[in-house]
């Protein structure tokens, strides 16, 4: 399951450069801020706030892409797009699945991390 | 060219961005390159930081909020004090365009989000590198300069060119020096040394001229130059006055102590100069060069023959303002000038001002 929502190259190596113990605060950051991206994400549409919603949906794709989670980079890149240009309408579904993906990701990232102790 | 110590030596780095993820990914890498490194969360809390603190460089995120990365980098190289820290912009690969603005804004060089280790210590390495040079240049030019001059010259960018620029240049040394070293201690002949050079910088720099050479007992000194100066001869006359009230008042704390009094010469001439960094990289100083500043250099010389203490040249003495007053001698033939040249003395005595 985990092979389609992370690029298992990408976060191997993400954990050799960086060490094991380090890979779970990084993870634990990620845990922390995507929540309240996700929460500045919908302020910023129901708001119409282009620039708001473009500062979040950009920190969600860097960090993201770092973990290897690259369907949900791609997502919030298209998020990004949107805000940059200024076109929120109609963006909403994409926002929903930009949560469902990260939930599923969220998931896949703990299991990789518990998966050796 | 001769490379500077070595560039890749640890460094105080500065990571700016609101991604917590990105800082702590940032910071380790760093960290693991022997970095000491600081975290800042927005622009305007980074600034803080940078003010209060001393960076050898800083990474700076594009998009945060609160204060972003442009406006970062504006207040960056807006301000004399902090435009000299390397900033290298941190942003995902599909920002390339705003990245080519932030270089034209003066940041340093960018690195692409997520980080290859490698393209990191070669990127840091070199910036920090550069950062160095640019240190040693500047602790160069404060060696001569006021520190004005050298904020000046490194905004307008360090280059060993020569250009031409109306200056007026200033020989002066003590009399009869040789007789004086010969007659006391070494160690006294330095402290004497020492003491006359810095009475000679306070009284020239208080008139905005800069020393640019010192051989034994003598020094030159330019007025006019690296920055224009409207009165740079009036403010070369008016800190030859200076120096010799100084040295009266040094002279009576010597008597008073009993130990040598000293006499000093001081020739001034105006007028066309070629200026420039001469020398190496390595080693450079800013100096001038040409006809004015052989006349400068003979008219000190004269000041033995005459007995007057400073002597200036005609360009020199047209222009002082009323309020100091020169007095004709006798035109002299110089040596290396093939006419004689009208010579004025000034009365030593008047308010340098």
């Amino acid at each position: 399951m985990s092979e389609r929502l992370i690029d298992l190259p990408t976060y191997e190596n993400l954990k050799g450069m960086m060490g094991e113990d380090f890979i779970g605060e990084l993870l634990d950051a990620y845990f922390e801020d995507s929540p309240r991206l996700i929460a500045q994400l919908r302020q910023a549409l129901a708001d119409r706030d282009a620039d708001s919603f473009r500062t979040a949906a950009h920190s969600f794709k860097s960090t993201s892409a770092s973990f290897g989670a690259l369907n949900l980079a791609a997502i919030a890149r298209a998020l990004e797009q949107a805000g940059k240009e200024g076109a929120l309408d109609g963006i909403g579904p994409r926002l929903e699945e930009l949560c469902a993906e990260y939930g599923q990701v969220e998931l896949a990232l703990k299991e990789l991390r518990d998966a050796k102790g | 060219m001769p490379r500077v110590k070595s560039g890749s030596g640890p460094g105080r780095l500065l990571v700016v961005d609101d991604n917590k993820v990105n800082r702590l990914l940032l910071a380790r890498g760093l960290e693991q390159q022997g970095h000491q490194v600081d975290l800042a969360e927005n622009g305007r809390v980074a600034l803080e930081m940078l003010r209060a603190s001393s960076y050898d460089l800083v990474l700076l995120d594009l998009r945060m909020p609160e204060m972003d990365g442009y406006q970062v980098l504006g207040q960056l190289t807006g301000d004399v004090d902090l435009r000299d820290i390397p900033v290298i912009i941190t942003s995902a690969l599909d920002e390339l365009d705003e990245v080519a603005r932030c270089i034209e804004m003066g940041a340093e060089d960018y690195l692409t989000k997520p980080l290859n280790p490698v393209l990191l210590k070669a990127r840091i390495g070199s910036s920090l590198e550069k950062k160095r040079l640019r240190d040693g240049q500047r602790e160069l030019i404060r060696k001569f300069a006021t520190s004005e001059v050298a904020d000046e010259l490194m905004a307008k960018g360090f280059s060993l060119g020569g250009r031409y620029v109306d200056a007026t240049a200033m020989f002066s040394d003590i009399r009869s020096f040789t007789t004086i070293a010969d007659s006391q201690s070494p160690a006294d002949t330095i402290e004497l040394l020492n003491t006359y050079y810095t009475l000679m910088f306070e009284a020239i720099g208080n008139h905005h001229g800069i020393v640019n050479q010192m051989v034994g007992d003598g020094l030159m000194a330019i007025f006019g130059a690296p920055l224009p100066q409207e009165d740079h001869c009036e403010q070369a006359v008016r800190a030859a006055l200076e120096m010799i009230e100084l040295i009266e008042l040094f002279n009576c704390d010597q008597a008073a102590q009993g130990k040598t009094q000293i006499r000093i010469g001081i020739g001034i001439a105006s007028g066309q100069v070629i200026a420039g960094y001469t020398g190496t990289l390595a080693r450079a100083t800013y100096t001038c060069v040409g006809n004015t500043v052989n006349l400068a250099a003979r008219l000190e010389n004269h000041t033995k023959l005459v007995g007057e203490p400073i002597l200036i040249d005609e360009a020199t003495q047209a222009g002082l303002g009323s309020a100091i007053r020169a007095e004709a001698q006798e035109p002299f033939q110089l040596k290396g000038f093939a006419q004689a040249v009208p010579i004025y003395s000034v009365p030593t005595g008047q308010e340098p001002g």
